[in-house]
């Protein structure tokens, strides 16, 4: 048996939180500082209400070892705790209890482009960003045709990058990050960004790594890129660690938790809008839909204001990638609704034919006569499409894995109909 | 499998730190070069600021002080010069401080997002003023050449004394560094500082011209003893060890960078959390 090559004995991490007694919204950290930057006289400007701190563990009793060339993705909601577990592997923070031992170098790719400056060259910033990754100049020297080959951007590598299209700074931020050569590799969700052809290089690269015995953490929301390119998974929910091993049931548990925890798990107060009116409970009228089917979502809202505005509804449907595969605003429809303190509602959504996979929900209630968004509750709920394609026939999975939706199609060849 | 081994653990010391602070020194040239190059772009003139800046304020303290205030040099130094070498001096220092307290939080994302010893931060913050320092420095031997100024042999005592300035600057620069972390107070406190340390330090006229009584207390600004050491290896006037006031001057110095270093090493752990 190997040594393990990160060893996480009991990880815990302890966040304060700060509220305003009294006050409807958590505080980040952030905001603390903020505040009394703004206020300027933080010392002298006590507010009635004073302010109380609340202990928020952001990762709970962690054990986990990893084992030289495994590929280990890190799923769970947001807030679980992923994010904290990385800054811990990388040293960004520290634990406040438990311990980690690594028996490697690690990098950790937390960003894409991490320290990039808009106004230096991309020669200059590929020696900024790898000496910032790790890397010595020579290292960065040898590689260097390589990095620039990887990113094409051949052409503009004396231009500041600040005149670079967004998909080129991505490039060539990941391009550098992609030629580091430590035991560990951390990354978080860079692969979120990028046009397709660019991600799938970006999984091609990072196989490549993990092939090389090298061993690779990643954190992603993307079940996707978890299943190809992972050889284990860990679910975090909570701050805890819920599940550790196969992929595929990582993946199958990750759902689980976001979906029985979908209710209360975030309160409603905490989302974005000016919360006059916010929804409560989102379902579908049922768990899996085949894909040509219409879907139907249950909901329910409910005023936290007397006198509450009008307002106009809007939803996205959202593929496990992220992708927005349509939106469905009722003011196309001409619906307003009005007054009422609180309801039910309900959106049918009968085209287009939806490929298999699963799918988010994203509602936002938004004020009439331009008074914003009330309520934006993105993941709402979720729904899966199953993979029973709406076609008499079957073929290759790659002559549908390109298309964004199904179509509902005919061919005629020689004037008679092709079946 | 490399035999590299790291544990982390809260409140453990930090054994590898200055071996990573050695490891990462290409950073710290990388960082400092950034700033550099940066720095004048997109101004007109460019790096000539380095010379216009110091020189403009020569010519209004030669003005104010000498012409007004009817202060005087030391010896029989042409006063611009006199004033312009003790302001070499404190506007490496004042450069120097400004950029490493406000490093850390200017490079907020490098904090939150990678790994390395925060002490490079204000670290290169040296860049600037020492590429500044470069540009200046011979247009002083120019102004020194006009005026017939020939260097003492002290002159090889020059750098020692930019070393002492530069080492004043961190060990204020590491404590404030970290100290803007948790409140941006020190944003505004700093100028201030700036602002005032050009009158309570000798630069407009002679440490000697401070009453007796009062040389103690005017020493424990760490920058007379630099700006009158630096003057002294420059044009070969006043005497900087006179008196024993230097002494304080240095200790200043000295518990200014261990409390700024202790101090920042005590609270880095917690910059990303913070930041």
């Amino acid at each position: 048996m190997t040594e393990p090559i990160i060893r996480v004995e009991g990880l815990g991490k302890k966040y304060l939180l700060r509220h305003q007694a009294g006050g409807p919204r958590y505080r980040a950290l952030r905001d603390v500082f903020a505040d009394g930057i703004k206020s300027g006289f933080g010392l002298f400007r006590r507010t009635n209400s004073p302010p109380t701190r609340e202990e928020f563990w952001a990762l709970k009793d962690v054990n986990v070892e990893v084992n030289p060339g495994e590929v280990v993705g890190i799923i769970g909601r947001n807030g679980a705790g992923k994010s904290t577990l990385l800054k811990i592997l990388s040293r960004i923070t520290e634990p406040t209890t438990g311990r980690v031992t690594l028996n490697g170098r690690v990098a950790s790719l937390l960003e894409v482009g991490t320290g990039f400056h808009p106004e230096l060259t991309g020669r200059e910033n590929i020696y900024l960003n790898g000496s910032i990754l790790g890397m010595g100049r020579s290292e960065i020297a040898r590689k260097f045709d390589e990095i620039v080959a990887f990113a094409e951007v051949e052409k503009f590598l004396d231009t500041p990058v600040k005149r670079y299209s967004s998909g080129m700074y991505v490039r060539l931020a990941f391009a550098v990050a992609a030629h580091l050569e430590p035991e560990i590799l951390v990354v978080d969700e860079v692969l979120a960004v990028g046009d397709a052809d660019f991600q799938k290089k970006c999984l091609g690269k990072m196989g490549e790594v993990a092939r090389g015995g090298r061993t690779v953490l990643v954190v992603s929301h993307n079940m996707q890129s978890v299943s190809t390119l992972c050889t284990r998974a860990c679910c975090l929910h909570q701050g805890e660690l819920v599940f550790d091993g196969a992929v595929s049931d990582g993946i199958a548990k990750y759902y689980q938790v976001s979906t029985t925890t979908l209710d209360g798990q975030e309160p409603a107060a905490r989302r974005p809008g000016t919360g006059e009116i916010r929804f409560g409970r989102v379902v579908p009228n049922r768990e899996q839909f085949r894909p040509e089917e219409a879907k139907h979502f249950q909901f329910q809202y409910d005023s936290t204001v007397a006198d509450p505005p009008k307002f106009t509804l809007s939803a996205r449907l959202r593929d496990a990638l992220g992708h927005v595969v349509c939106q469905c605003d009722s003011r196309y429809l001409g619906i307003h609704s009005a007054g009422k303190v609180a309801g039910t509602g309900e959106l049918i959504v009968r085209t287009p034919w939806m490929k298999p996979g699963e799918y988010w929900l994203d509602l936002f209630l938004i004020g009439g006569e331009g008074a914003g968004v009330m309520d934006w509750y993105e993941e709402a709920c979720r729904f899966q499409v199953l993979p029973i394609l709406p076609y008499p026939h079957t073929a290759p999975e790659s002559s549908i894995s390109p298309s964004v939706v199904l179509a509902e199609y005919s061919w005629t060849v020689d004037a008679s109909p092709f079946v | 499998m490399a035999q590299y081994q790291l544990v982390l653990e809260a409140g453990r010391a930090d054994r590898q730190y200055w071996r990573d602070l050695w490891a990462f020194r290409e950073l710290l040239l990388q960082l400092a070069r950034r700033d550099v190059s940066v720095h004048y772009k997109q101004t007109v003139i460019g790096a000539a600021w380095a010379v216009v800046r110091p020189l403009v304020t020569v010519v209004i303290l030669t003005v104010v002080f000498s012409r007004v205030a009817k202060l005087q040099a030391d010896g029989d130094v042409w006063y611009p010069l006199f004033v312009l070498a003790g302001m070499m001096g404190w506007q490496l220092f004042a450069a120097v401080l400004s950029e490493s307290s406000n490093s850390l939080v200017a490079n907020a994302n490098l904090v939150s997002k990678v790994y390395f010893p925060r002490l490079l931060v204000p670290l290169s913050g040296l860049g600037v003023p020492v590429v500044d320092l470069l540009v200046l420095s011979p247009f002083l031997a120019g102004l020194m050449a006009y005026a017939g100024q020939v260097p003492p042999w002290q002159v090889v005592c020059a750098p020692l004394f930019l070393l002492l300035a530069v080492a004043t600057a961190l060990g204020f620069g590491f404590g404030l560094c970290a100290l803007n972390v948790k409140f941006r107070d020190v944003r505004y406190v700093l100028p201030f500082v700036v602002q005032f340390g050009v009158y309570v330090s000798p630069i407009g006229y002679a440490t000697s011209q401070v009453p007796p009584e009062y040389q103690v207390q005017y020493h424990l600004n760490p920058m007379v003893f630099v700006i009158d050491g630096l003057r002294w290896s420059l044009l070969g006037v006043g005497d900087p060890f006179a008196g024993g006031g230097w002494l304080v001057s240095m200790a200043v110095t000295l518990i200014a960078l261990l409390v700024g270093v202790w101090y920042f090493r005590r609270t880095e752990k917690t910059f990303a959390d913070v930041i």
